[in-house]
Order: structure tokens, then C-alpha cells, then sequence
């Protein structure tokens, strides 16, 4: 043996996180002299070895005594499955061990009020956990899934089981641990109230399920709002999209590329633009406000601020996300289906109603759920729009930025938006479970496309047409709102917007950026390109696992991700902040959760073109490469990877555009060192100066369409087009996909 | 180059110590799917082997498990007396053509076939060297360069195999090599591989469900039906002799009659519906049924003393070229027989009175 065996470098790793490296979070982060974590003088700036050795911190005996117990196994002494059963033991207890003592011993000793009534007063603290706690638990991890394999679990394969390890502990520590802070925090209580009673008070309180507004009087509760908002806005994108993907897949249409150029919208624009764009319409000083004014004298009011606008804006913004998903169903409608219905004396009037309908109704209903769980989840326009009208989200967003920063009200709201998303995702399980008649289609499934029936595609197109220039139109308004001096006022075309946002002058020691927007742009352009190839990575690691792989606990890891996807953004913004506030993992404020946040929000598009992929690409297009002696981890680095290139590099580039663009979570999570460019611009549009705040949207976008435009080249368009157009790959995964 | 069979100037590929396949009570689920139900198998060193049986049976699975694709819930395989089960496919000596030949298509056929060669890894010189054996023991040399896209169906398969043979595995497994060629392409293709296999001493497992296909080239066969071996044995042997009704159906045309062993030693006799008692000799098993392929009747020729005579009529004959195969109702059954075609004129037409006779060495008593 010339090479360190697997099992023995990741105990190396945790050996130097153990005794090498400083235990706990540095405050000036890791320097040179950091490495001296044995001998240094600072408790705090100690190895766990040296921590339990010199300063009586005796909690690291039991996790530093089992790493050493796995000495022998993890250097190779004994038969393999010995050996397996020894590390996976060791090294799952001293995880195990590892993960208490974090859990337990805080800031203020104990953590749980019970624990210190048990053990008396700890007299002792601990900060968040650093390098060398990063690096232990890293090792143990693998540690133990190499113990597994080597027992024969998955297959004995020990890259599987570390993929599988991987992410299972990355789910567990980024979804689920901060979704149960939340609920915890929901359910904590002021010292003199019940803790059932104060949860109770939250959760039914009149401002979240009051139904005033019905009766007349005052408004109704932000649940309410949430709901019928989303009912709404779902309602109207699928009959829109409905309407588009008919004109598209069946209609001789001329314009039918330009339509699918829509698509591509929802993707680049961050959501607030359409927003934007309909203040500049019909907002106080709109144009359509001051030419009714001018022309007329009539004050149209404020309409546009509040439900009314809400839905417009997102009607804009989710229809073509609609378009996409229901694209897909139409094309999958086997046209021989229609055909046999022909053939049997049906009009195509009737073929259509009792034939195309029923068949795509399962679709439709898929792309009605994806649009409320995008509506539930949308945080840009509520916050542009909403005025008074408050939905979920941005009541949470208030609970939390408000004077007095109620976590608890936050958590409750969370809960409740959290619960709502999680049923309509089910719901669309249960629908997309049924679908699968709509794809039932052979080799020999030629057939013509049926032309729609006259009245049909008369309705689709004056429904879509007008539509699709008014969206445009929005689009083109809120952009040119950045080359006006102050909009309804003063129309004089001026650059002096981009100048703010984007100046940069020369001095004595090269060029300064004195933008406004340039400390926001590279921080947010920094972040993304480091989130993308991680979640590029991590997704298409999770897609080749779940679609290639067989091992136990397959179905709850899949369904545990899903989950993860379905949890609107907002709701993981604040339970980020409530859990990464506090040791064992102080994140709150650093760039590290921000890429977090990136990678996990987007690891959907990772994972869904990864499926897209794979599902092209046989099976034993792999099994032969292990058949001829490549392990897996060969296997997958010469055969797989080269050949889905193009999903590689599209996973990407979205990744990275979609960490540009978000906005729902990363608002709860920027801090003044760390600012991104979308929050800045809410910011800006909050506090009424639309001029600069549409010059950097203006710029996002053009940089948004210069990437997609890179994939497009680097991967052609028609393979892109027919990939998103086939919600079959993974289509509760589509489900994610919030801004 | 000439073809396939040519023995150039490259150094063949070494001839493998023949192993031995055992496989002993394998059991395979899948859920709640229950595919393979205990299996016991012994398959000889350089056995050209098949798995023979109705689509969905598990020749697949069971394939797939020696590769080590799936895993037996019980059981063991073991590959020259060595137990395989821990071991992950790519530290087995198996070597698997896929039906769908699973050519890498970003790779030139020469990358292809070096593939197994470099993850030993072998140094360069080598891998070149056994390349261009394998290449040329399958006549690909001129086609090392091009893309598989660029090659017709059956120049892959035999890149297919190239690549397979190239790592010298001791087993080879072949899951429906043939099944993309056309018919002529797949005599031609499976007198090769046949030759292959007996030049290279492999021992080899062809899954197929073409019966023809496995008795022409494989030395030994298991019939296999809803995830059970029904039988194993040499393709003459199982036509001859199957042990039950489904071999007896699947391996060819049968006659079968069903009933029951009556009476007492001398006394002993078959007895059927509708049929007078057979005396049946007291070696004869308890059988539930009897069964005679079609061209081993007679029809109105009792030649022979020890024949079984049914008496009937003609329902419909089919004419086959080479033979008439004639219906014959007798008692409510009906019962084929082919006899060689004379001329149209002796021909017996429908409805004719007639009785069969077969004589009694032709007859196989089936138990199941
Ligand atoms: N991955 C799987 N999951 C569940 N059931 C499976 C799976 N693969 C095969 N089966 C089932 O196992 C049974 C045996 O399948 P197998 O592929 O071995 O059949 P086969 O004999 O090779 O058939 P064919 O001749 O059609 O290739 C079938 O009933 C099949 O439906
Ligand atoms: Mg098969």
C-alpha cells in the first residue's frame, strides 16, 4: 500500500480539527499564528485537545477518546467488516458527541434551563464553532460513512455512502435544523404568559385570520390575504400560460419564437421590476395617471398600491412560469389520442372538450400550484406594491425589521406560510403522481399535432396577444424609467441615474469606484460566482444519487430535499437569522450564509437539470464503466460528467443568475459589509428614489441576458428550449422555484 | 483486414483459466415483486451457458446479479469457488455486453475498448498493445478512430464485446447481444461469438429468449419461468426430455394430456379423460400428464406393436411448406401432427376419420 487508505486521511482530518486547529469561531479569522491552537495561552483561541487538557473543558474527552478508539480500525488492522462496524461505530459516536456538546453547551453554559437544574451551574461558556470544530466534524462524518461502506452498506460503495452522507448532513444542518428553530421559536413565550397561551394568541390573532374586510369595515387577516392572493394570481397565469402554450405548440401563430423569448423573463428580471415598471404606469405619478389627469382631470387614485396591484404584478411575473410548465403538457397531449377521437365522428370542437382538456387537466393543475406556491412565496412585489395590503411574507419581513423585532410573531407567521406551501406541495405531488397518462406514448407515436378548434384558438390569441404587449410594455417602461430625470415630473432624458449607480473615477492611485451600486454589485457578483459551483456540484451530486443509485433510506433523503425546495424563502430567511444568531454555528452577518443561502435556495436548478440529464442518458452507459473495473467515483468524473456537459454548464450559469436576482431570503440575511445588489435596490425603491433603483435593475438584467446569452452559445438554444419544456424530469422540483 | 477470425500480427489475447459460476439459493425482491425464487445454479468452467425464458421472467435480474447490479435479499453467487456477494462490480472478473452496447459516445472506439485497460491501470505501452488485439481479434482495426454514432449496429456490437474481452474478464456476460441486428447480421454474429468464447475459453452467460438462438450455440441451457429454473440440461436433452409442461410448451410444439397414474404394479396404467387406460411399465413415474411432440405421431400407421392409439378426426390442417401439420379432434382434445408433405393428393382432407399413434418411446410422462 503506497497510498494513505480513504478511511485513514479522514481520520487525519479530524485528528488536526481535534488537537491542531483552533476549536471555536476566531474573531479575526484564521491567521498564521491560529495554527499554534495546541499551545495558545487563549482558552478561547484553543485546540479541543488543548481546551480539554489545560483549561478543563472537559466535554472534548469523550469525542477526542473515540477518535482515538478508531485509531486502529481507520489505519486498516482487522478483516473489512470489522474493521466497518468499528469506524462507523466510533466515528458515528464521537459525531454524535461532537454535535451534544454544541447543542448543549452555549454562550451561557447550559443551554436548556433543565440541563443546568440537573447539573448545577456550568461556570463555563463556549463560542460558536470554528475551523477545527469544521474540520472534526467533517472527518467524522466521512469517517463513518466510510465505516458503513467498508460493513457493506450501500453496496459497499464508500463514494455513495459519502454523497449520501453529504448531503443528508447538509439538509439536516441547513434545512431542518433551522425549520425546527422556528417552530421552537413560535412556540417560546414571554416569562408571565403560557407558553400554549402566548402561541395560541399569535396564531389566531385578528390581524392574521380577521375577516373585517368581508363585513365591510377594515381589513381582513395577512392569511387571508396570502390565500386569496395566491388563488388569484394562480388563477389568472394558468388560463394566460394556458393560453400562450396553445398558441405556441398548436397554432400556425406567426410570432411564435418571440412568445418563447418570455420564458426567459422571469429567469433574468429580479421580481420586483414588474412592480417597478407598474408604478411608473399607474402608480401617483404613472403615466396613465397623469395623461388621465392632464386630458381628463381625473384623479385615478391609488388603486395600483395594494391587492389590485399585488396581482397585476404578479400575474406578470408568474405567467411565463406557467407558459413553461403547461408548454410542456400540451406537447405531451399524444396527438394520435386526438386523432382516434377523430376518427371516431368527434368535432374537433368536441375532440378538444372531451379529449386534449381532460388530458392536460393534470398539467394544468401542476402549473396552477406551482403558481400559487410562487405567489405564496414572492416577496418583491408585495413589498414594492403592497401598501397597506399586507400578505405573509412581508409581514414577516416587518415583524423582524420592525421597532420591536417580535421573532416570536415572525416564527408564528412563518409557521403558518410555511404550512400553506407545504400543502399545496403535497397537493401537487399527489397531482403530478396522477399525471402520468399524459406522456403514455410509445416509439411508433407519430400523429400531426391537431390544429386547435377556430373559436379556441381565436380566444387564446385575444387573450395572449394583448398580454403579451402589455408585458413587454411594462418591461420596456420600467427600464426606461432610468434615463429620465424624475419620472411624472420632470421627463428631461438624463444618464445621471447610472452615473450615481455606476461612476467611476480615476484618481492618483488608479481607478475608485464611487457608484453607489459598485460595493453591492461586486459583493453580490463575488458571492454568486462562489454559491454557483456549489450548488451546481451539490445538485447534480443529489440528481446522480437519486436517479442511479438504490440504498436505504433513498425515499426519505429524496422526499427531505423536496421538502427543502418547498420552503419559501422568507420563511428560511428568518429561521436562518434565528438559528445562525447564536453558537454553535454564528453565521448571521457573514458572506459564508449568504452563500449558504444561494446554494440551497438554487440547489433545485442543480438538481432539476441534473435529472434532465441523467434521464437522457442510459444506465448501462455507467454500468459498463463498473463493469470494466472504474469504480463509481471513476465512473462518474470519465463517463457521466462528460457527457452532460451542457447540463453542467447550464446548472451553472442559472445558479449564478438566480443568486443575482433572488431576493426573499438574502434580505433578512445581508448585513452593511455584506450587501447585495437586489436588497440595495429594494431599499432605494422603498424609500421612493425609483430613478436609481431602475438604473441598477437596467444593468442586472443587461448582465443577467450576457450570462444566459453565454449559455446559449455554449450549449445551443434548441436543447435549453426543449429541457425546460419537459416538466416530466422532475416536476415537483419545479415547485422551488421562488424567487 | 479480413474479418473477425484472422489471426494478424498483434499477440492474441491470453486464453483465461476457465472458472466455474455457482449460484445457490438466490433469492431477489424487488418491493414486494418476489423475481427470483430460489435459484441454485451450476454453471461449468468454459460453459457457453443460456438463460432462456418468457420476457419479465429474470434472466435479467439474475444476470445483473452476478455483474453485482442488484443484490439477493439470500442466497450466494460465487465465481471460481470465491463468494462474490460483498465484492462491487468493478472487482469482479466480469465482463457484461449490454443489449444496448452502452458505447460512450464522446469516446473514439480505440477510448472505448482502452477504457477497462486504463483503470487497472495497465502502463501505456500495454494498453496499446492489448487495444489493438482485442481490435483486431474482432476485425475493428480500420474503425479505431471513428465515433460509435459513426458505426453501423453491428460494428458496435462487436466494439461491444472488443471492449468487454479487452479486460480479459473470466466471465462473460452477454444480456441479448443480438437482439438490435437484423436476422441475417445475427447468425453471422453469433457463430462468432461461439468461436470467441471456445478460442478464449470464457465461461459465458447469453440471455436470450429466442429459443433458436440458444440452441445453436450455447453448450448448456436453464429454462427459466416466473423467476424459478425450471430445468437445465443440453438443448437436445431439454427438447427431448423436459421435465415439465412449461419446458415441454416452451421449447417447441407439444402435445399434452393431462390425467393420472392408476392401479398397481403390473396392473399399472394411465388413465386420461375420454381415453381408454394406458398400461404404463412400473418404472414409469407418477405422472400427471403425458406429452409427444407433433412429428413423432402417426396418423392410420400402427406399425410397431407398442404404440398408444387415439382414435379422431380430422378438425383443420395447415400446410407448412415441408410438412402439413393436421388438427386432429379425438374426444374433445385437440392433438397436433406434422407429417411430411407427399403431394397435395395424399394429403388426408377435414373431416376425414383417422387415428394417431405414437409409439411408446416418443412418450414422455411429465410430473409437472
Ligand atoms: N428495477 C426494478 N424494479 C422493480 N421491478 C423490476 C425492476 N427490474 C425488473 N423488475 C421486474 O422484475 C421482473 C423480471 O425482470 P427482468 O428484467 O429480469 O426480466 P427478463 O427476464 O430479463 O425479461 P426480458 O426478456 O423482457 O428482458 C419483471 O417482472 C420486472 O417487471
Ligand atoms: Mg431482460
Amino acid at each position: 500500500m503506497t497510498r494513505l487508505a480513504p478511511a485513514a486521511l479522514w481520520w487525519s482530518l479530524a485528528a488536526i480539527g481535534f488537537v491542531l486547529l483552533p476549536w471555536h469561531m476566531q474573531q479575526d479569522g484564521l491567521g498564521p499564528a491560529s495554527l499554534l491552537a495546541v499551545a495558545s495561552g487563549d482558552p478561547e483561541a484553543a485546540s479541543a485537545f488543548a481546551q480539554a487538557l489545560r483549561y478543563g473543558r472537559w466535554w472534548f474527552w469523550p469525542p477526542l477518546l473515540a477518535l482515538a478508539l478508531a485509531a486502529p480500525a481507520a489505519f486498516g488492522a482487522g478483516s473489512r467488516p470489522a474493521r466497518g462496524a468499528q469506524l462507523a461505530g466510533l466515528a458515528g459516536a464521537g459525531l454524535a458527541l461532537v454535535v451534544l456538546q454544541a447543542w448543549t453547551i452555549g454562550l451561557r453554559g447550559w443551554t436548556m434551563p433543565s440541563l443546568t437544574a440537573l447539573f448545577g451551574e456550568m461556570g463555563d461558556r463556549q463560542f460558536g464553532i470554528g475551523a477545527g470544530g469544521a474540520l472534526a466534524g467533517i472527518g467524522l462524518l466521512f469517517l463513518t460513512t466510510e465505516g458503513l461502506a467498508l460493513k457493506g452498506r450501500f453496496g459497499g460503495d464508500r463514494f455513495v455512502a459519502g454523497a449520501v452522507g453529504l448531503i443528508a448532513a447538509c439538509i439536516a444542518l441547513f434545512t431542518l435544523w433551522p425549520v425546527a428553530v422556528l417552530l421552537s421559536q413560535a412556540f417560546a413565550a414571554p416569562a408571565d404568559v403560557s407558553i400554549a397561551g402566548a402561541f395560541w394568541d399569535r396564531l389566531a390573532g385578528a390581524k392574521i385570520w380577521g375577516i373585517a374586510c368581508l363585513r365591510g369595515g377594515g381589513a381582513c387577516g395577512v392569511a387571508w390575504n396570502t390565500l386569496a392572493l395566491a388563488l388569484a394570481t394562480a388563477t389568472s397565469c394558468t388560463v394566460l400560460g394556458l393560453a400562450f402554450a396553445l398558441i405556441v405548440t398548436r397554432t400556425r401563430f406567426p410570432y411564435k419564437r418571440s412568445l418563447r423569448l418570455l420564458t426567459v423573463l422571469p429567469i433574468i428580471t429580479p421580481s420586483f421590476v414588474v412592480g417597478l415598471g407598474l408604478i411608473l404606469i399607474f402608480g401617483r405619478s404613472g403615466i396613465v395617471n397623469q395623461i388621465a389627469e392632464s386630458s381628463f382631470g381625473l384623479n385615478l387614485g391609488r388603486w395600483i398600491y395594494g391587492a389590485n396591484g399585488v396581482w397585476l404584478a404578479q400575474t406578470f411575473s408568474f405567467t411565463p412560469t406557467a407558459f413553461l410548465v403547461l408548454i410542456g403538457v400540451v406537447e405531451g397531449v399524444s396527438p394520435t389520442m386526438e386523432e382516434a377521437s377523430q376518427t371516431l365522428r368527434a368535432s374537433p370542437n368536441r375532440t378538444f372538450r372531451t379529449v386534449t382538456l381532460p388530458l392536460m387537466l393534470p398539467g394544468l393543475a401542476n402549473a396552477f400550484l406551482v403558481c400559487f406556491i410562487e405567489s405564496l412565496a414572492d416577496f418583491g412585489n408585495p413589498i414594492v406594491l403592497g401598501g397597506s395590503f399586507g400578505v405573509l411574507s412581508t409581514e414577516i419581513f416587518f415583524a423582524v425589521v420592525g421597532a420591536q423585532a417580535e421573532f416570536g410573531r415572525a416564527a408564528t407567521l412563518a409557521l403558518i406560510l410555511l404550512a400553506l406551501a407545504l400543502a399545496a406541495f403535497f397537493l401537487q405531488r399527489r397531482v403530478v403522481g396522477r399525471r402520468s397518462y399524459v406522456s403514455m406514448s410509445g416509439k411508433g407515436d407519430a400523429g400531426l399535432p391537431q390544429p386547435l378548434p377556430a373559436a379556441v384558438r381565436r380566444a387564446a390569441i385575444a387573450v395572449a396577444v394583448p398580454w403579451a404587449a402589455l408585458t413587454v410594455t411594462v418591461y420596456t417602461l420600467a427600464l426606461a424609467g432610468g434615463f429620465v430625470r424624475v419620472w411624472g415630473r420632470d421627463w428631461t432624458p438624463t444618464l445621471s441615474h447610472f452615473a450615481r449607480a455606476f461612476a467611476i473615477e480615476s484618481g492618483p492611485s488608479g481607478l475608485i469606484w464611487t457608484g453607489a451600486a459598485w460595493a453591492s454589485l461586486f459583493t453580490t457578483i463575488k458571492l454568486a460566482a462562489i454559491a454557483a459551483p456549489i450548488t451546481a456540484g451539490l445538485g447534480l451530486l443529489a440528481a446522480w444519487l437519486f436517479s442511479r443509485q438504490r440504498f436505504a433510506g433513498r425515499t426519505t433523503l429524496e422526499f427531505a430535499l423536496m421538502l427543502t425546495f418547498c420552503v419559501p424563502g422568507t420563511v428560511i430567511g428568518v429561521a436562518y437569522i434565528l438559528t445562525y444568531n447564536v453558537p454553535p454555528l454564528e453565521l448571521t452577518g457573514t458572506a459564508t450564509i449568504l452563500v449558504i443561502c444561494f446554494v440551497f435556495r438554487n440547489l433545485p436548478v442543480g438538481v432539476r437539470s441534473g435529472m434532465a440529464a441523467l434521464s437522457q442518458l442510459d444506465k448501462s452507459l455507467d454500468e459498463a464503466s463498473t463493469t470494466l473495473r472504474a469504480t463509481t467515483w471513476r465512473t462518474l468524473s470519465r463517463v457521466v460528467l462528460p457527457l452532460i456537459k451542457p447540463a453542467i454548464v447550464t446548472a451553472l450559469i442559472y445558479t449564478f443568475v438566480r443568486a443575482m436576482t433572488t431576493v426573499s431570503a438574502v434580505i433578512f440575511l445581508v448585513s452593511a459589509e455584506h450587501e447585495m445588489a437586489t436588497v440595495f435596490i429594494i431599499n432605494r425603491a422603498i424609500n421612493g428614489d425609483y430613478g436609481l433603483a431602475i438604473a441598477y435593475s437596467t444593468a442586472l438584467i443587461v448582465l443577467m441576458m450576457l450570462a444566459i446569452g453565454a449559455i446559449q452559445l455554449a450549449v445551443g438554444e434548441r436543447r435549453i428550449g426543449r429541457r425546460q419544456a419537459a416538466p416530466a424530469a422532475a416536476p415537483a422540483l419545479v415547485a422551488g422555484a421562488s424567487p | 483486414m479480413t474479418g473477425p477470425n484472422s489471426t494478424a500480427a498483434a499477440p492474441p489475447l491470453l486464453a483465461a483459466t476457465p472458472v466455474d459460476i455457482s449460484i445457490s439459493g438466490v433469492n431477489l425482491s424487488y418491493g414486494s415483486n418476489h423475481v427470483l425464487k430460489d435459484v441454485n445454479l451450476e454453471i461449468r468452467p468454459g460453459e457457453f451457458f443460456a438463460f432462456l425464458g418468457p420476457s419479465g421472467c429474470g434472466k435479467t435480474t439474475l444476470l445483473r446479479l452476478i455483474a453485482g447490479f442488484n443484490e439477493a435479499q439470500s442466497g450466494e453467487v460465487r465465481v471460481g469457488g470465491r463468494d462474490i456477494a460483498r465484492l462491487p462490480p468493478w472487482k469482479r472478473d466480469v465482463g457484461m455486453v449490454f443489449q444496448s452496447y452502452a458505447l460512450w459516445p464522446h469516446m473514439s472506439v480505440a477510448r472505448n475498448v482502452a477504457f477497462g485497460l486504463e483503470e487497472r491501470p495497465l502502463p501505456r505501452a500495454e494498453i496499446a498493445r492489448r487495444v489493438e488485439a482485442a481490435l483486431d481479434l474482432l476485425g475493428l482495426s480500420h474503425l479505431a478512430d471513428r465515433r460509435p454514432s459513426q458505426l453501423s449496429g453491428g460494428q458496435q456490437q462487436r466494439v461491444a464485446l472488443a471492449r468487454t474481452l479487452a479486460i480479459e474478464p473470466k466471465v462473460l456476460l452477454l444480456d441479448e447481444p443480438l437482439s438490435n441486428l437484423d436476422a441475417k447480421m445475427r447468425v453471422q454474429v453469433r457463430r462468432e461469438l461461439r468461436d470467441l468464447q471456445q478460442r478464449l475459453r470464457l465461461t459465458a452467460i447469453f440471455v436470450t429468449h429466442d429459443q433458436e438462438e440458444a440452441n445453436t450455440i450455447c453448450d448448456r441451457i436453464a429454462v427459466m419461468n416466473d423467476g424459478v429454473i425450471q430445468q437445465v440440461g443440453e438443448p437436445m436433452e431439454l427438447y427431448e426430455r423436459p421435465a415439465n409442461r412449461f419446458v415441454a410448451g416452451f421449447l417447441g410444439t407439444a402435445n399434452i394430456i393431462d390425467g393420472r397414474m392408476g392401479g398397481q404394479g403390473t396392473d399399472r396404467r394411465f388413465e386420461a379423460q375420454g381415453l381408454a387406460p394406458i398400461p404404463v411399465p412400473t418404472t414409469a413415474p407418477e405422472a400427471t400428464g403425458l406429452m409427444f411432440r407433433p412429428q413423432d405421431a402417426m396418423l392410420d400407421d400402427p406399425s410397431g406393436p407398442d404404440v398408444l392409439t387415439l382414435p379422431g378426426r380430422i378438425a383443420q390442417r395447415e400446410f407448412l411448406g415441408g410438412t402439413i401439420r393436421y388438427v386432429v379432434s379425438c374426444s374433445g382434445r385437440e392433438v397436433l401432427v406434422d407429417r411430411p408433405f407427399q403431394s397435395a393428393m395424399t394429403a388426408l382432407p377435414v373431416d376425414t376419420p383417422t387415428s394417431i399413434h405414437v409409439p411408446r418411446d416418443r412418450i414422455v410422462w411429465l410430473t409437472a
